[in-house]
Order: C-alpha cells, then structure tokens, then sequence
C-alpha cells in the first residue's frame, strides 16, 4: 500500500550539501520543497559534542557516520569477465547517511578545478594533437567553463568560510597562494589556518626546489564567521577529529550548520527524515519525473511524493541508481560505447610517494585539522608539459597530517616488527616523528570501467546493488610512478632521518584500505545527449523536471577533492532552475 | 562453592598487592572470572569478566595479546592493559554480531581486494580462528593449546599465523592473525571506556594527549616542541 500525498512544488532526494543548497535556493525563489533523507536528524549540538565525539573507536573504526553497509553497499570486479562481489565493509571510500550526509564527517578540503579541467578533452586535443588521447580513455568537456562557474565558486566559498590564500585574484597572480589556478572575483573568505611542522617542511623543500607551495584551501574556519545566510561558524581549535568525526565547535562547515541552521525555520520547507527513495516514477511520454517513491525504512510503510521539479541530491551510487531502476536515460554498453547512464564511473589515485621520519623534530600530529595541507600544483593537470610522458593529468603534492588518532595513525620505518617488543619501541619513538609527502591524482575515465545494475546482489529495500566494473589502467600507475618520484626528491630535500623508497599503488584497484570518498560520474554532464546524462545545467535530457547534482555528474575525476566543484556547480544549476526553468518549465538546452 | 574458590584463587595470585583482594570481592566480579585470566601483577584491579569468550577462548585471547603486546618498561602487557577485555566486549556486541556488515549471500570466495567475503560474524569468526590455531599449536607443540606455550614458543606460533603457514579450514590463518592483530591495536589504543588501554597506558607510551584536545594556540607555541600533557579519556569529561 502506497500513500499517495499531495503535490508540492519541488522534492529533494537526500539532505547532504547539494540537497540543502538546492532546497534552500528554490525556498529562496518561493518554491514549496520537501526534502527527504534516508536518515535521521543530526544536530551538532546534540550528536557532535564533547566528550563523545572525541571516539575514535566508535566514529572511525566502527563508522558511526556512515552509510549502512548491511543495509546497501556496492559490488566489485575488475574486469567484465569476472564476477562481482559486494563490499561487505565499507573499506576505501565511505559515503555518509543521516541529516548532512558526507557533509558532517568530511576533512573540509573546498577546491577549485583548474581551467583546463572543464575543458579537458579538447584543451589535450587543441595542444597536443587529435590522437593523443587514447580512444580507450573516454574523457570530455564538462560543458560549463571555469568562468561561467567562478561566481558560484565564490559563493559556495562564502557558504563555508573556506580559508584560504588566492593566487590569482582577477588574473594578478598572489604570492603564497595557488600560482596555477583559474582567476578568482574575491580573496577567500578567512585567512589560512596555521601550518604545522610538515607543511612548513615541505614549503621550505618546495620552494628550494623551484615549486609553487600554497595552503590547501579549507571549510575549517580560521576564524570565527558568519556566512551570507547568517549562519554562524566557530574558529578551528585543531583537535585532530575531522575526517569521519562531526565538530563540534561548528567550525567545520557542514549542510547542517551553513545552510540547514537557516532553512530548517523557513515554513516553504519541509523536512522529512527516514524517508528512503527507494524509486523515481517516470513519464517516458511526459518525459518527466512524476514523483518519488520513499520508504520509511523504520516500519516499511511506502509514500509517494509527486512534485514538480525533482532535484537527484544522493550520493554518486544512488543517484545512478536510481535513474537506472528508474529507466532514465540509456544504460551504457561497454561493448558497444553507446548509452550513457553509468558511464565514465572515476575514483581517485592517491598515496603516490614517500614516508619521511625525523628522529629530531617533535611533529605533534594530534594537533591537526582535516585539510590541514601544504600543496604544489606544478604536477598537477596540464601544469607541466605532456608530450613526452605517455600519460595525462597528473595530481597534487602534499604534506600535512589530519591527525594523530593512534588507532589509525601510526608509521613505522619499514622493515620494523608488526607487534612485540620491538614494535612497541619503535612506536613510542615515532608516533609523533613522521609524515607522509604524497600525491593525489586525477582518475581519467576509461572505456571499460562503469557502473550498472548487479545480476545478484540485493539491498535492504530489495533493489539491486550498484555494480562497479573498474579497475585503475595504465594512465593512473604511470602518473603515479612519476608523483611518487616527485614526492620523493621533496621528502629527501628535508633531510629526514629516514625517507622511505618511493611508492605508488601497482596492483588492481583494492577496495578495502581508505583512499577516499571521491567517487565519480554515472551521470555525466555534457552538451550532446548521445555522450551524457544531464546537460550542462544538470538537467536530465529524458526528464526535463529532474537536476541531478553532485560528482556522479562529472565526466572525469580531476585529482582535486570534490565537494568545491560539486557545491559550485549545485548553485550554477539552482541559478538556472530558478531563473529560467520556473518561468518555463522545459528543457534549458535544446538535445 | 565453585565461585568461592575462584575468588579464594584470585586473592592468592593477586596478594602482592595490598587491597587487591578488597576491591575484587567488593565489586563482585571475581568469581566470573576463569583462572587462565588472573593477572598476577596486576595492581588493585578486578580479574576479568568474560561476556562472550568461553574459557578456551579467552586465555588464548589473553596469551595473544600479551605476545603481541608484552609487558616491558613501556607498559604493562596486553592482556594487563585490558585488551582482551575489550577485544570479549566487542566480540560481544554490535561489531561482533555482524553490525555494519553487508551478509546477503551467495557468499564466494574473492581476491583479498574485495576484502572480508566470510558468512561468519566478527565473533563467530574468532570463534572459529582460535578453534584452529589451538588445533594447529596442539598438533605442532605436543598437544598444547596456544596459551600453554612458552613465550618462546608463543612468539613462533604468532609469526607462523602472521604469515599464513598454518592451513586452516575455511581461510587463511594470516587473515585470522590480521584481524586479530586489528583488534588488539584497536583494544591498546582506544579510549579507556571500551576497556582496554587502561590508566591511558598506550596513550602515555605515545604521547597522545586524548581529550579535550583543543589546540588554537598550542599549534603556535608548540611548534616543533615536544607538547606534554598528562592524557584525558571521555569518562575524565563525562
């Protein structure tokens, strides 16, 4: 039995950033919303407070913020002729759940893209040549510019009080910031954080060795703000419980401090926690989405929610997920290459480098922040020049640790004992004495890794599982023997005490270690129909009522950590929703 | 009278600390706890109560974790710190009864990239690892069971799992010693209030200050300097 409810003017499938950031730019325009959450309520003053949160068996071990790994996860092959198996434990990437999903448990690492990312395939085509992307590596252009996105950039910056240092403030280039990044309207909205023993390290060995080190920019405040909504955030106290933790002191933005905290009072919104959407019904004649089917996963009762605009706010597997099951859109043939929903599925290469150890220096690495980085970009996209290197792209270097939770965070020279005596030794001698140099890479979309529907596996609510074809190809080892080399030469000109030999991952895609939670595309953005899922609004082309937002739209993974891009692009296409898809509901580009 | 005797034997092993016995027969808790886990050196401090590990189980759990972690200047040993305490209660709980665990089959064995593909719970895991690795020690070392090795011995046996050489039925002792050895880690390191790490001992060893870890100006006027404070657990806040 489904309860059909009354029809409201827009639904928004999952309460994360994109979901609170659509909702409350619709409610602006005077739109009625309903958002709907799988999970329940998270509020920091409740669920983040001291002492508790400061748990890292609880919140990092047993994942206490995450996605319900027994309730739904994904399965795994590397290649088509192998069969999938489920992720039973959520190991390398962990998407969130409840009210702020990924949100309240991220770093807070807040990126731009680079120029040439949005352009990608015909920015390598125009300067290196038509043949020299490889057929197999099915990059595109996003469709939108860096230009056309600054302003929403700069508006999501403000949204989270990123701090940070401009190295490009209306194309003059700033000292101390990002020499390589794309023009930007305004400084960030708050001061780098401070720095700590590795990042003043690896700027020093950067900058002898030629290199352009900057601050990562970060969502941790810097100092106290309050952002254009009128939200309040607190100033980082470096405690070391960012990633996988909430904060407490709201100094890391979250959906539910920056954008919740003013929409939740506004009557034109409605919140619905423990409503699961469990489908999407499709007019295929319409081409509209007519509404939504939810569960409330506490009692199994079904809802349906009609509306007039749907906005697919769900994490990267859900959103094709849906559209999948929902009959949206062509799924993609790897045989073929034609079809398009599940397409261009990207992760991310990281750790390429070295582990430096100084029996000398006190490291401190429990005073810490989440994107607590130093970077060099100068290996980075087409920073550096191509033609002779037999791979694109590249990543970001880095030093800076996150934390210092002993559970977790503890490297030993190599070859030292696993447990025992010496073990012990060894730990209490270095706990506070190393840090990691490595690079982040982009992950190219290629030809045969993508997502679809598992012939086996089920979830909770008796779907199938997203299954993941992929595995990392030869572009991503190549790129990251080269960043791990680079590392390397700079982990060496610290002169540590011991250094470790430079290294990369070289084996098949492992999903159990953390990489990161920077999964992409399934639902790609473009301008042709015939090679994306939404335009360049993030409008579906088979259903000119649903925007879909978030990485799953991105037709490649630049290295760069996705919640930046993906919080500009969620304004570009609210921008559009409310100022041309209200006025005349249809499609915003012609297929 | 059985509980008695237990009690009486705790007390004994227990003597050379004044008022150990006072505080074991206070709370109560002695006469649950089998022989195997009293730890004689251990200070002022009730023996150990099991929730879910049988006797078998918990003194190799015990003899385990004072193999990979054993008392020297450091710290006193694995099972002294509570780790096998801790390591009985997450077995016993939500962890070890499969929460967050993804266990629709058909269940088919995979590359160690898919991670855990087991039907098995953490706890009906454990059950069967230590079943097999006294099956196995009993087999290599005259018919003795892992805790009854000598630390010698112990040692050797710990290697041999760590590196997969023992076959056991259903996977490989190596996974079994991985998810032991996480475990443990997790037991040495947590905050005290799961049970093991006890007096922040693991934290002291470090220097991890645990809470409240509040550090806007520490980062300055610490930098490079070595940051000494005597660690907090979340019960010192609660």
């Amino acid at each position: 039995m489904v309860t059909v409810l009354k029809e409201v003017d827009a639904v928004v499938v999952g309460m994360g950033w994109t979901g609170s950031i659509l909702a409350r730019e619709l409610t602006k325009a005077g739109l009625n919303v309903v958002g709907l959450e799988r999970g329940g309520m998270r509020s920091p003053r409740e669920d983040f407070a001291i002492p508790s949160i400061r748990d890292e068996l609880k919140y990092s071990q047993r994942q206490e913020l995450f996605q319900d790994s027994a309730m739904e996860t994904v399965t795994l092959r590397h290649a088509r002729s192998e069969t999938a198996l489920p992720m039973r434990r959520l190991g390398s990437f962990v998407p969130g759940t409840n009210v702020g999903g990924a949100g309240t448990h991220w770093n807070g690492a807040t990126w731009r893209c680079l120029e040439t990312d949005y352009v990608l395939k015909s920015h390598y085509t125009e300067k290196y040549g038509r043949n020299f992307v490889p057929a197999e590596m099915t990059i595109q252009d996003f469709g939108v510019t860096y230009a056309e996105l600054e302003p929403f950039y700069d508006k999501f910056e403000k949204l989270c009080g990123v701090s940070g240092q401009a190295g490009n403030l209306r194309g003059t280039k700033v000292d101390g910031g990002n020499f390589f990044e794309g023009p930007r309207s305004s400084d960030f909205p708050n001061k780098p954080l401070q720095r700590g023993l590795a990042g003043v390290l690896f700027e020093e060995a950067t900058k002898k060795l030629g290199y352009h080190p900057f601050p990562q920019p970060s969502a941790n405040a810097s100092a106290a703000y309050t952002n254009p909504e009128g939200a309040v955030m607190g100033e980082c106290v470096y405690c070391g419980f960012c990633e996988r933790f909430g904060c407490e002191s709201n100094a890391k933005a979250s959906p539910n401090v920056n954008v919740l905290s003013v929409l939740m009072p506004d009557p034109k919104f409605e919140l619905r926690t423990h409503a699961y959407v469990k489908s999407l019904s499709y007019d295929r004649q319409a081409k509209r989405v007519k509404s939504v089917i939810y569960v409330d996963p506490r009692n199994g009762e079904e809802y349906e929610q009609p509306a007039g605009i749907v906005i697919l706010g769900a994490y990267v597997f859900n959103n094709v997920l849906l559209m999948l099951t929902g009959g949206i859109g062509t799924p993609y043939d790897p045989v073929t290459g034609r079809g398009v929903v599940g397409k261009n599925y990207c992760y991310q290469y990281t750790d390429a480098g070295v582990t430096v150890f100084f029996e000398d220096k006190e490291n401190n690495p429990f005073m810490a922040t989440g994107a607590f980085g130093t970077i060099i970009d100068d290996f980075n996209g087409d920073n550096f020049d191509h033609a002779s290197l037999g791979f694109i792209g590249g990543g970001h270097i880095s030093a800076g640790m996150s934390n210092g939770r002993p559970i977790a965070t503890r490297a030993l020279p190599p070859g030292t004992p696993r447990w025992g005596k010496e073990w012990k030794q060894a730990t209490a001698k270095w706990y506070r004495r190393w840090f990691n140099v490595s690079g982040t890479a982009c992950n190219y979309a290629h030809r045969e890794n993508y997502l679809d529907l598992d012939p086996t596996y089920k979830d909770a609510l008796g779907r199938p599982l997203i299954r993941m074809t992929y595995n990392f190809k030869n572009n991503d080892y190549k790129i990251g023997a080269f960043l791990s080399q680079k590392a390397a030469d700079i982990g060496r000109a610290m002169n540590p005490t011991l250094v470790t030999e430079p290294r990369f991952r070289d084996g098949n895609y492992n999903a159990v270690p953390y990489q990161s939670t920077h999964n992409t595309g399934g639902t790609i953005m473009g301008t042709d129909p015939s090679t994306s899922v939404v335009n360049r609004y993030l409008q579906s082309w088979d259903a000119h009522n649903l925007f879909v937002m978030g990485a799953s739209v991105f037709p490649q993974n630049q290295s760069y950590n996705p919640t930046g891009p993906l919080g500009a692009l969620a304004y570009w296409s609210a921008n559009a929703i409310t100022t041309q898809y209200i006025k005349s509901p249809g499609p915003l580009m012609p297929a | 009278m059985a509980e008695v005797k237990l009690a009486r034997r705790n007390f004994l092993k227990g003597a050379g600390a004044a008022g150990a016995a006072g505080a074991a027969l206070a709370t109560g808790l002695s006469a649950c706890s089998p022989e195997a886990t009293t730890a004689a050196s251990a200070p002022a401090r009730a023996p150990d109560v099991w929730h879910t590990l049988n006797a078998t189980e918990a003194a190799f759990i015990s003899a385990a974790v004072d193999t990979l972690i054993p008392a020297d200047e450091l710290t006193p040993s694995g099972s002294e710190v509570g780790v096998a305490v801790f390591i009985d209660r997450q077995l016993a709980g939500a962890f070890g009864n499969g929460a967050r665990l993804y266990r629709q089959g058909p269940f088919l064995p995979g590359k160690p990239e898919h991670g855990y593909q087991l039907a098995l719970t953490p706890r009906e895991f454990f059950r069967a690892g230590i079943e097999a690795a006294n099956e196995w020690t009993r087999k290599t070392y005259d018919g003795k069971d892992f805790d009854r090795l000598n630390e010698a011995e112990r040692v050797e046996a710990m290697k041999a799992l760590e590196a997969g050489t023992p076959e056991f039925a259903g996977f490989k002792s190596s996974m079994f010693f991985d998810q032991l050895l996480q475990l443990t880690m997790e037991g040495f390191f947590a905050d005290p209030i799961y049970g093991g790490n006890r007096d922040k001992v693991a934290w002291k060893m470090i220097g991890f200050p645990g809470l409240p870890a509040s550090y806007r100006e520490e980062i300055k006027t610490y930098y490079n300097k070595k940051y000494d404070a005597e660690p907090q657990s979340i019960a010192d806040f609660s």
